[in-house]
C-alpha cells in the first residue's frame, strides 16, 4: 500500500517511545511520569476514563502541547527537541511542522477544512507541504479516498457530509501525508452509533495493512479486536499494560476493573 | 418509558405527518394548505399614516421647485461632478486598500504573543480610534508645519536624501492617509474578531497536517474568517465613501467640494446638493451588492446549498406567480363549469 510504508525490519527500536513524560497546566498535573512503547506495526489503544490524560498525551506526541519533563522520540528522533552537546535545544517551526507532517492525526469532531471540498482538504498539505505536483496530488486522494468507500464524494463540501463519513475523510486527509504513525483522539466519540461501524472498519482495515496506530478509545470491541495491546491509565499515570484477551478477562489493577466492568 | 409523552391524537390529526402504516410511501407532492393570514386591524391607522407621510414626501420630491429638476439632470453628468466622483471613488478604494492591509497585520500584531508587538498595535488602535476622523485630517494636511522636511537614511543618524513635505505629502496624499490610517484602526477589530471565530480545531488540525504558522493563516484561517469580517467591511467601505466627504474641508475636490464650487459660483444649492446625495446612494447601492456576491463566494462550505442569487429569485418568483396565476385561471374555469352543472 502506498501510504503505510513497512514497518522497518529487522530492529527492535520502538517507533514511539514514551519517556517519563509529566505535563500540567498551572497547577494541575495532567500527565504524572508516562512511558509507554508502539513498536513499528503495532496498534495500541489507551484506555481510561476522562481525564486520565489520554488525549493529552496523543497532543503530546504531536506537539500540540508542550511536556515539562522527560522524553518523547518518534523512529529515535525527539519530539521538540533536538539535543546539541548534551542540552536539548528547542526545535524551530520548520522542523516542528516536519516531524508533524509525518505523524497523521485523527480528531475528535474531524476538523475538516469547511471552505475546502473533499478533494482540497486531501490534497492541501501533500501539495502545498509536501510540495507534490497537484496531479499526483489528486490521484493519491482518488486512492485514498476509494480506500475509505468515498470515492463519489471527491467534490462535495465536509457539510454535505455525514459524521461517518467527514471522520473518514478525515483518516484519508491524514494518510495522504504518508505518515509513519496514526494518532486516533477518539475518533468515534462524536458519531451516532449507526455509523460508527464505517470509521471502525477503515481503522481496522489500516491495522491489518500494518500501519502503527496510537488510538485513544471507548470502543472495546475494537480495542480487543484489532489491539495489539491496551494500555489502562487513569489519573495521569500507566495503571496497567497488557494484550487485549488477558487484560479484558483478568484486569490486575482494581481500577481497570472498575472501568472495565462498565463495558460489561 | 418516557412520563410524558406528547398525546396522540393532536399528532394523529395532522395528514401524512406520522405515518401510521409504518413503511408507508411518501406522497410525490405534500398536500398544498392554503393559509388566510389574519389580519391585525391595530396596525391599520399607522400603515395610513406612513403610507400619507410617504405620498407628502414624494410630492415634495417631484413639485418643490426649490430642487429644479432639470438643473439636477444637467449637472448629475457634468465634468466637474464627474471629476469630484471620481477623486472620491479614488480616495475611498486607496483608503480602504490600507485600511484592509494594514489592519490584518494589525490584528495579527495584536494577537501575537511578543508583548512590544501586540502592545504597539493597541496603542495605535487606541489612537487612531481615539481622535475624531476630522482632526486626523486636518493634521496630515499639515503635517509640513510639523515636519517641514522628510529624509530617508539611519534612524537617530546620518540621512541619505530628503525631500520637502509638502512636495511628498500632497492634499491628495494626506486625504488618503487621514483617511486610510483611521480606517487600519477599526479594521484590525474587524480581522481580530474574524480570526477569533474561527474554531481552534481548525489550526491544531492544519499544524498536525505539518502546516507552518502563516501557511495556516493564509489557506485555513483567514479564508473562514472572512465569513465574519465581509458584512462589517462592508459597512465600514460604505462609511469610507461618505466619510471621504470630510476632505472637502481641505479643499480637496472630491465629490460634495465639487458640487459646493459649483453652487457657490451658480447659487443653486439644492439642486447640486441632491446631485451629490444621488451620487452616493448610487455608489453605496453598487457596494452592497457586490458585498452580496463577495459574501457568497466566502460562504461556499457554509451552507449545505448556496442560497439563489438575487436574479435567479426573482425569476423564480415570477415563475411561480405565473403558475399560480395558471392554476387560479384553471380553477375559476372548473368552478363555473361545476356550477353549471348543479
Amino acid at each position: 500500500m502506498t501510504a503505510t510504508p513497512a514497518p522497518a525490519a529487522g530492529t527492535d527500536r520502538p517507533l514511539l517511545a514514551v519517556e517519563e513524560v509529566w505535563k500540567r497546566y498551572g497547577d494541575h498535573h495532567v500527565l504524572r511520569g508516562v512511558s509507554l512503547d508502539v513498536a513499528p506495526g503495532e496498534v495500541l489503544c489507551l484506555l481510561g476514563p476522562s481525564g486520565s490524560g489520554k488525549s493529552t498525551l496523543l497532543r503530546c506526541v504531536n506537539r500540540l502541547e508542550r511536556i515539562q519533563r522527560g522524553s518523547i522520540r518518534v523512529d529515535g528522533e525527539l519530539v521538540g527537541y533536538r539535543e546539541q552537546d548534551g542540552r536539548l535545544v528547542e526545535r524551530d517551526e520548520a522542523d516542528i511542522a516536519r516531524h508533524r507532517a509525518l505523524t497523521g492525526m485523527v480528531f475528535q469532531h474531524f476538523n475538516l477544512f469547511p471552505h475546502m471540498t473533499v478533494l482540497e482538504n486531501l490534497t492541501e498539505a501533500p501539495r502545498r507541504v509536501a510540495g507534490m505536483p497537484a496531479a499526483e496530488a489528486a490521484a493519491l486522494a482518488g486512492e485514498l479516498l476509494g480506500r475509505v468507500g468515498l470515492a463519489d464524494r471527491a467534490h462535495a463540501y465536509p457539510r454535505q457530509l455525514s459524521g461517518g463519513q467527514q471522520q473518514r475523510v478525515a483518516i484519508a486527509r491524514a494518510l495522504a501525508m504518508r505518515p509513519r504513525l496514526m494518532l486516533f483522539d477518539e475518533p468515534t466519540s462524536a458519531l451516532d452509533p449507526e455509523l460508527v461501524g464505517d470509521v471502525l472498519r477503515v481503522m481496522r482495515d489500516l491495522a491489518a495493512e500494518g500501519m502503527t496506530m496510537l488510538v485513544v478509545t471507548h470502543e472495546m470491541s475494537f480495542a480487543r479486536d484489532v489491539a495489539d495491546r491496551l494500555v489502562f491509565m487513569d489519573g495521569g499515570r500507566v495503571l496497567e499494560a497488557g494484550p487485549p484477551a488477558r487484560m479484558m478477562a483478568d484486569p490486575e489493577h482494581p481500577r481497570t476493573r472498575e472501568f472495565l466492568a462498565r463495558f460489561r | 418509558m418516557a412520563p410524558h409523552t406528547r398525546s396522540g391524537p393532536a399528532a394523529a390529526e395532522l395528514p401524512a405527518a406520522t405515518g401510521a402504516g409504518g413503511g408507508r410511501e411518501l406522497p410525490a407532492e405534500p398536500p398544498r394548505w392554503h393559509a388566510i393570514l389574519a389580519v391585525r386591524p391595530s396596525g391599520l391607522p399607522l400603515t395610513v399614516v406612513v403610507l400619507v407621510l410617504a405620498a407628502m414626501g414624494a410630492h415634495l420630491l417631484v413639485t418643490a421647485p426649490s430642487i429644479q429638476w432639470h438643473v439636477v439632470a444637467h449637472y448629475f453628468t457634468s465634468s466637474e461632478v464627474l471629476d469630484g466622483l471620481v477623486r472620491t471613488i479614488e480616495l475611498t478604494v486607496l483608503a480602504m486598500a490600507i485600511g484592509v492591509g494594514l489592519g490584518a497585520v494589525l490584528a495579527v500584531m495584536r494577537m501575537a504573543r511578543n508583548p512590544v508587538l501586540s502592545g504597539s498595535a493597541g496603542l495605535y488602535i487606541w489612537f487612531f480610534r481615539g481622535a475624531p476622523l476630522l482632526v486626523q485630517i486636518l493634521f496630515w494636511f499639515n503635517l509640513a508645519s510639523f515636519i517641514p522636511r522628510l529624509s530617508l537614511g539611519v534612524p537617530f543618524g546620518p540621512s541619505f536624501t530628503s525631500w520637502d513635505t509638502n512636495h511628498l505629502v500632497t492634499p491628495f496624499v494626506a486625504a488618503v492617509l487621514g483617511l486610510g490610517l483611521n480606517e487600519a484602526a477599526y479594521m484590525s477589530e474587524i480581522v481580530r474578531a474574524g480570526i477569533l471565530s474561527v474554531d481552534a480545531g481548525q489550526g491544531e488540525a492544519a499544524a498536525a497536517l505539518g502546516m507552518k504558522r502563516g501557511h495556516v493563516m493564509r489557506r485555513i484561517v483567514l479564508p473562514q474568517a472572512m465569513r465574519v469580517i465581509v458584512p462589517p467591511t462592508g459597512n465600514q467601505m460604505i462609511g469610507m465613501l461618505k466619510s471621504s466627504s470630510l476632505v472637502s474641508v481641505t479643499s480637496m475636490p472630491e465629490l460634495l467640494y465639487s458640487v459646493q464650487l459649483v453652487y457657490s459660483r451658480t447659487f443653486q444649492t439644492i439642486p447640486l446638493l441632491v446631485v451629490a446625495t444621488l451620487w452616493y446612494l448610487l455608489m453605496t447601492t453598487v457596494l452592497s451588492w457586490g458585498q452580496y456576491y463577495v459574501e457568497r463566494h466566502f460562504g461556499r462550505g457554509s451552507a449545505r446549498e448556496l442560497p439563489p442569487t438575487p436574479l435567479r429569485r426573482t425569476l423564480d418568483r415570477i415563475g411561480a406567480a405565473l403558475a399560480r396565476l395558471e392554476r387560479a385561471t384553471a380553477r375559476a374555469g372548473l368552478d363555473k363549469h361545476t356550477g353549471e352543472a348543479a
